[in-house]
């Protein structure tokens, strides 16, 4: 596995968009979707390659009146790498 | 359930959206492949939507909530109208999929697509050689097919390669992975023959035996382990679609009925599935009658096989049926005359033994001569001979019967 990239991207093979008919965003890649929970989709709304790691989840902390929720953005970060969403 | 002579249903059962839609823009193909699951009928269908019927069904399908959009047919660049299309499509907000032979695909056109808005490309190839590809197709595609795949990377599209599997290329199935790793597709859709239209007529000629297919999968398993090591570089996922002949348990077809997934054929008729056109019973709405809201939410046809409460007692009884949702309405007809029947590929299906028997046989009947798809094989299968009566017309479902039969 490589380490997280410093300032996590969304891979241009997929789309992040919002859905009303689902009420809910979802990544649309190849003949498929992936429909997100809002956590998720609130921290890779933030990927854009020049948010690093820590500024995201400041802003998400700020933004969301919450906190100590850095090792569960790793984790999904984590897991977006996995499947190929952030680079 | 309201009788099926209503088109609409008094009583539907509640629907999620339609996240799918597939739009079979023509059943026009400059190829002629054997395991094509168009349905075999097609040369009957001429009556083809029109650019602005299309766009309406686009724009109502989006409404209902469609994300994902196939332009497939047939042939969907045999329209050229496809840019168009292409570009209202991305307007509403689609993801755009492009299901090709790549018959049609010029620079120009790829330009043009790329320049409306089109976001993947699928490339079908039919094998890693030459022969065996032009032959299947009945067509010398393949240095085209190579040409293409060039052109698709060239204008930065992602790229799933198709290559559909049977016994004549299973042995190749390491040659296959190789060529769409030189082609860098980001995708590599291995899919198993599904029997249907004409893959259906030339089923016992195409059936692997069990040996063939588990070497090919343990190919595949070994790509994926290399591909599971590399750190770096051009990653393929290969994606393996089940032969579900060899399977225990059926595929959860369509995800369920009328669930997530539209498919409209090229003279309007709506299908909860692309081949539900030869299913006896069903009333299929046409877009150039019935609003789609009412097609998806309430037409009979869309409710006919939704949630479980169609199901036989050996489904309905089944912890697994929000799981399968009782295999594919589809194979159940073709294999036992029933679409309400249990999928036979299920080991719990009265009929499995049918199937068991079909992949039994399957190095003996090789010898059966193959069907390539036309316009003329469609007459021939569909149409009276020219100086019988009319009451002698090919019944509904055509050469297909009750008992699994072959087609002449």
């Amino acid at each position: 596995m490589n380490p997280l990239p410093a300032q996590p991207k969304l891979s241009r093979k997929f789309r992040l968009q919002f859905e009303p008919a689902q009420e809910g965003w979802v990544l649309l890649y190849p003949e498929g979707m992936v429909q997100l929970n809002p956590s998720a989709a609130e921290i890779l709304k933030r990927c854009d390659g020049s948010h690093n790691i820590d500024a995201i989840v400041a802003e998400l902390e700020t933004a969301f009146n919450t906190q100590g929720i850095g090792p569960d953005v790793r984790n999904l970060l984590e897991e977006g790498q996995r499947r190929g969403w952030i680079e | 359930m309201a009788g099926s002579s209503e088109l609409l249903s008094a009583a539907p059962i509640p629907a999620g959206p339609p996240l799918w839609l597939l739009a079979e823009l023509t059943y026009q193909c400059p190829l002629h492949c054997v395991f094509c699951y168009n349905p075999t009928r097609h040369a009957q269908v001429t009556d083809e939507l029109t650019t602005a019927q299309w766009v309406d069904v686009m724009t109502q399908a989006r409404q209902l909530g469609a994300a994902q959009l196939g332009f497939s047919g047939g042939e969907p660049l045999q329209r050229d109208d496809l840019e168009e299309l292409v570009q209202e499509a991305h307007s509403l907000g689609y993801y755009t999929n492009l299901i090709t032979s790549g018959v049609g695909l010029t620079p120009a056109r790829a330009q043009r697509l790329k320049d409306a808005g089109l976001d993947h490309v699928q490339l079908s190839f039919q094998d890693s050689t030459r022969e065996l590809n032009d032959f299947l197709s009945h067509t010398r595609t393949f240095d085209l097919k190579q040409r293409v795949a060039k052109l698709i990377k060239a204008h930065d599209w992602p790229m799933v390669m198709n290559c559909v599997l049977h016994r004549h290329n299973l042995p190749h199935v390491r040659k296959i992975i190789d060529m769409a790793v030189a082609l860098e597709a980001e995708y590599l859709e291995l899919a198993n023959t599904q029997y249907y239209g004409w893959a259906w007529v030339n089923r016992d000629h195409l059936m692997p035996t069990r040996e063939e297919l588990a070497v090919a999968e343990a190919e595949v398993n070994a790509f994926r382990a290399e591909q599971d090591a590399k750190t770096e570089g051009h990653k393929c996922r290969v994606l393996f679609v089940v032969p579900d002949y060899f399977e225990e348990r059926p595929k959860a077809c369509m995800n369920g009925w009328g669930a997530v997934f539209l498919s409209i054929a090229p003279d309007g008729l709506a299908m909860p599935c692309h081949n539900a056109r030869d299913l006896p019973g069903l009333q299929l709405p046409n877009v150039k009658d019935v609003p789609l809201a009412d097609i998806w939410q309430r037409s009979n046809a869309f409710n006919t096989y939704r949630g479980d409460a169609w199901m036989k007692p050996t489904c309905r009884s089944c912890e697994d049926r929000h799981k399968d949702f009782g295999g594919c309405r589809c194979q159940a007809f073709l294999l036992t005359g029933d679409p309400a029947e249990t999928d036979p590929v299920c080991s719990k299906s009265a009929h499995h033994e049918k199937v068991v028997a079909v992949v039994k046989n399957a190095s003996k009947n090789r010898h059966i001569p193959i069907v390539f798809r036309s316009d003329a094989e469609s007459r021939a299968l569909h149409e009276p001979p020219r100086s019988a009566p009319a009451a002698v017309a090919a019944p509904q479902g055509g050469a297909f019967t009750a008992s699994g039969g072959r087609a002449p």
